[in-house]
């Protein structure tokens, strides 16, 4: 056989699907030595969100978010996506634009991560840096009024109020962790970001499992380490979030998550961020109140982006 | 008078002002003349051993004091000091 008669076939085709295809089905891993202490008939897991093509966890809303503006019409006529960011959804934002030729403009606080703003610069998505002081609100104000001011350059895809978002978490999110856990998972876990993955996840999972407990969690302060959570009460509310779905959030401080940051990566083998390391507190607080039960959380990214915050990985 | 600039988050410890007017040669007496001013806001930003939390990042113009000399970082009367917040949601 020559090259000449080699022959794609349907039986046998080469995956030509591209980036879109692979986000979703992470793996789920189990806490194994951070989990010792606990109930044997007690488990512990968390979605890698890692293994997303982007990179993290927001690569589901941030797909459905673009495909759900595609199908409508929205982004017709070459019209740039626009949204705040603090940094991991501009990411998918940007990857997937940069994959399906949409431009994408981003408004991002000053103080977010060098290597995320390297990152974006790397995508080619426009970033306007709003005022530090501000945090993820000032960029969400800015957002708005590019938005209102100019309607026909820009479509709003506005991550906190979008039901594109939570939806996403609901179509895929929820279905693996179902599948992956046979059904036996009793407790969900998620932090407070936009909402979406507690809201879209827990929503999936609270229907096809009554009894399921949904738990939320926040940073402990206003002032705060956590990149990527909100601490609800002194923050812009989402629009997509609903308190009634997991009652009063857990809260977690920014020396507890960062401390389990770095436990995660020498006692698992886990290289993550920091709202990995507060999902881990939150997972196990909630799995030590209990004698049997499967707890699932979600680790959002990996570690990279995190390594100029040196005192970290002391 | 050097004038510390305060975070969204951090005002409703400093009664809503987003600037405060401090008195210090460096970036230490800066925050000590801050928590006398405004005891309430000193467990957000120094732990319980006086040091500062990990997480709190302070500017000195466009210097983050960690490239600088940290805590011990020289001040002017004219400087402008930012307390800078994490990043938060999505």
């Amino acid at each position: 056989m020559t090259l000449l008669d080699f022959r794609l076939t349907e039986s046998n085709p080469i995956p030509l699907d591209g980036l879109p295809a692979h986000v979703g089905d992470t793996p789920l891993l189990p806490l194994r030595r951070l989990t010792s202490n606990l109930s044997a008939k007690v488990k512990v897991f968390a979605k890698a969100e890692w293994f997303n093509p982007g990179g993290s966890v927001k690569d589901r809303p941030a797909l459905n978010i673009i495909q759900t503006a595609i199908a409508n019409g929205d982004l017709d006529n070459g019209k740039r996506l626009l949204d705040s960011t603090s940094g991991n959804m501009g990411i998918s934002y940007a990857t997937f634009g940069a994959a399906l030729g949409i431009p994408v403009t981003l408004a991002v606080p000053a103080n977010a991560s060098a290597e995320r703003i390297s990152i974006l610069k790397a995508l080619g998505a426009e970033i306007v840096l709003t005022d530090p002081l501000e945090g993820s609100d000032g960029a969400i104000l800015k957002a708005r009024e590019l938005a209102e001011e100019n309607p026909e350059l820009y479509w709003y895809a506005n991550q906190y109020n979008n039901p594109a978002n939570w939806q996403a978490h609901y179509l895929s999110t929820g279905p693996e962790i179902l599948v992956q856990t046979n059904a036996t998972v009793t407790h969900f876990v998620a932090g407070l970001g936009t909402s979406g993955t507690l809201m879209g996840t827990g929503k999936y999972l609270r229907e096809h499992l009554p009894y399921l407990k949904v738990i939320a969690f926040q940073p402990d302060a206003s002032f705060h380490g956590l990149e990527g959570l909100k601490h609800m009460p002194t923050a812009i509310k989402p629009g997509i979030y609903d308190e009634s779905l997991a009652g009063n959030p857990l809260e977690v401080q920014t020396e507890a998550a960062r401390e389990m940051v770095s436990r995660l990566a020498k006692e698992e083998g886990l290289f993550v961020g920091i709202s990995s390391g507060a999902a881990a507190v939150a997972a196990l607080e909630v799995a030590r109140q209990l004698d049997e039960g499967v707890v699932v959380t979600v680790f959002p990214d990996a570690g990279y982006k995190y390594l100029s915050d040196k005192n970290l990985w002391k | 008078m050097p004038v510390l600039r305060i975070p969204t988050p951090l005002r409703a410890y400093t009664n809503g002002q987003s600037t405060v007017n401090v008195t210090g040669n460096n970036v230490s007496e800066v925050l000590t003349d801050l928590t006398k001013q405004y005891p309430t806001i000193k467990p957000h930003i120094f732990n319980e051993d006086g040091a500062l939390r990990p997480f709190v990042n302070l500017f000195v113009g466009e210097s983050n004091i960690k490239d600088l000399q940290g805590v011990d970082t020289p001040i002017k009367e004219e400087d402008k000091v930012m307390l800078i917040p994490s990043i938060a949601g999505g």
